[in-house]
């Protein structure tokens, strides 16, 4: 465990950047530090490697202050990524991943082999093993950092805004990623952003800094979505944030109608049936269950379905595999106020209201939910 | 007669090609002039702005000393050597190193001062010190940069090191001083020919050391 003991950072010129920050970082978890430029959230990171030295306070690693050992032995077991990558560009991607295991004397053999293993491990092309730094793309360079970050098995992972210069599109695969590793590698990580979406994301637990390096408020996401500590943290959510807590509920628990989903091939009957099963209109699937669009009662009772004249079911949801906000959101775009639920092949399972979605957000909210507040479900 | 017929007769003279004062003991000579000066101009200059280059401290007082470096005529300087330390090499290397250390030491401390910064600190943060910051990571991607100036560095003193004649050393300079008092134009041309072709091998060979010892990851096309 990494333990921030009343550290305060006073640079030469004055400028504080830190002020009596206490933090607990727990073992084997992302914990992520997040807030507006400028509140600090480098210079704490920076503390925790001695690349800049506290003015006062301590801070412990697994109970041991960091300025018992030399500062490159504290360096070399610890992984640093930055926001531009900060490769080397005289090495080739193989060579700047063996960095750590090189410095650490390891043969040149074994680092290689060990730096190939990691280029697998972040979702690199073995093809590129040979190229220089200029021949890869932003996220692909972000993702060589991460991987020699982790060269030589370090217990903890320093990550400075690694994710903040790529597009979202590449931002949302590399996080993605990170959490995939994070659930294979289980390392304690420190995550620096000034992302609250993100940090809601990303981190297990956030610590929200404000201005002057104070620390606002520290918690798992979902209580500091639900339990702001204040204005400024409230303020810095931003104003959906009712909206995102849905997140983190499952899907689960949604009373799914199975009555309102007919056949392509249904007859009159079935049709008929299905009209009185409570929903104003019915979710045609083809034979194998997929759904196909919504339609009238009255109309597709009339005679033979016609497909071309449905309305479009929109995208649906996984049920339990999404979150309540993913449900909600497939309701509100669905031109009919409901939601399609899905199984993992894609046939429906069942369809939901708007008004059904919301009573199991007052549930939610009621502290009856499903997982707990505490599991993160896919947004 | 023109510039042409000179240079032929000049080397199509088998009296060129013998004895002390033949092409191959001057060009010898030259060339051993021109590394000598390099190697007293790298070994002030490179040490130097590879420190101040990587500590970023004193570049100002380097970039004065480097522009009076840069006003001193070399000729005067090596007749005021002359007239104080008598004949020797002393007064035909100062000038020459006096020439070829502010391109030297100037463009290593522009190299060294321009690297992108987040490399260097990625190295120090993950745990390198500082001497291997600065011999694995600035100075191999500072390195064509640093290249350039000691290529200019060397092309400097190829063509100045003609001077060396005038206090009765060797060197190509022998030729074309020789040549002047003699009227000899045919041995002028001849030997301006001569400095001009070895400022033309010494691009070449920074070419060729450039090839093998940058990185292709710092190399860019151009
Ligand atoms: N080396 C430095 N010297 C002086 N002030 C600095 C230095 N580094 C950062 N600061 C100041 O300290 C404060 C916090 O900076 P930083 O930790 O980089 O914030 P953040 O990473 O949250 O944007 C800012 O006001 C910044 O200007
Ligand atoms: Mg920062």
């Amino acid at each position: 465990m990494i333990r921030i003991d009343s550290v305060t950072k006073r640079y030469p010129d004055g400028t504080v950047a830190v002020d009596r920050l206490s933090l607990e970082i727990p073992d084997r978890s992302i914990t992520v530090l997040v807030g507006p430029s400028g509140c600090g959230k480098t210079t704490t990171l920076r503390m925790i490697n001695r690349m800049v030295e506290p003015s006062e306070g301590t801070i412990l690693l697994d109970g041991v202050d960091i300025q018992q050992q030399p500062v490159n032995t504290l360096r070399r077991s610890m992984g640093y990524v930055i926001q531009n990558a900060g490769l080397f560009q005289h090495r080739t991607i193989l060579d700047n991943i063996a960095t750590v295991p090189r410095l650490l004397g390891w043969g040149k053999e074994k680092s290689r082999a060990r730096a190939r293993e990691l280029m697998e491990r972040v979702g690199l092309d073995g093809s590129l093993a040979k190229r220089y730094p200029y021949q890869l793309s932003g996220g692909q360079q972000q993702r060589v950092g991460v991987a020699r970050a982790l060269a030589a098995d370090p217990p903890v992972l320093l990550m400075d805004e690694p994710f903040s210069a790529v597009d979202p599109v590449v931002r949302k695969g590399l996080q993605d990623e990170l959490l995939r590793i994070q659930e294979e590698l289980g390392k304690t990580i420190v995550f620096v952003t000034h992302d609250i979406d993100e940090a809601v994301k990303l981190g297990t637990m956030v610590a929200v800094m404000r201005t002057g390096g104070h620390l606002a408020q520290f918690a798992p996401p979902a209580e500091l979505l639900t339990d702001p500590a204040d204005a400024f943290v409230e303020d810095f959510l931003g104003a959906d944030r009712g909206i995102r807590r849905l997140s983190f509920f499952s899907s689960a628990g949604l009373d799914l109608l199975i009555g309102p989903i007919v056949a392509v091939d249904a007859s009159a009957e079935q049709i008929a049936a299905a009209g009185r099963a409570g929903a104003p209109y019915l979710l045609v699937v083809d034979t194998d269950g997929r759904p196909v669009g919504w339609g009238d009662p009255a109309e597709l009772a009339a005679g033979a379905i016609d497909t071309d004249g449905l309305l479009s079911h929109g995208r649906p949801f996984t049920a339990g595999g999404d979150s309540l906000r993913a449900a909600l959101d497939c309701a509100v775009l669905s031109p009919t106020g409901w939601a399609v639920a899905v199984d993992g092949e894609g046939r429906a399972t069942g369809v939901v209201s708007q008004t059904s979605i919301g009573e199991a957000i007052r549930g939610a909210h009621a502290g009856r939910a499903t997982a707990g507040t505490a599991q993160k479900v896919a947004p | 007669m023109n510039i042409l017929n000179y240079a032929d007769a000049f080397f199509g003279d088998s009296a060129h090609w013998q004895d002390y004062d033949g092409i191959p003991v001057r060009l010898g000579e030259h060339v051993q002039y021109t590394l000598m000066a390099l190697g007293i101009a790298a070994a002030i200059g490179l040490p130097v702005g590879l420190l101040t280059g990587h500590t970023g401290r004193g570049g100002n007082v380097l970039a004065l000393i480097a522009t009076s470096g840069r006003a001193l005529p070399s000729f005067g300087l090596m007749v005021l050597m002359f007239i104080l330390l008598g004949l020797g090499m002393a007064p035909v290397m100062i000038p020459l190193v006096v020439l070829a250390v502010p391109p030297i030491l100037v463009t290593t401390n522009e190299a060294m001062r321009s690297l992108d910064p987040a490399p260097v600190d990625a190295a120090r943060g993950m745990g390198m010190g500082e001497a291997q910051v600065l011999f694995r990571v600035e100075l191999p991607t500072a390195l064509p940069l640093i290249l350039s100036g000691l290529r200019s560095a060397a092309i400097q003193i190829v063509s100045t090191a003609t001077i060396a004649a005038y206090v009765s050393f060797g060197g190509l300079g022998r030729y074309i001083v020789d040549g002047l008092y003699q009227r000899d134009y045919e041995k002028v041309v001849g030997g301006a020919t001569l400095v001009a072709g070895l400022a033309v091998a010494t691009l070449l060979v920074f070419w060729a050391v450039a090839r093998l010892a940058v990185s292709r990851g710092v190399r860019r096309p151009g």
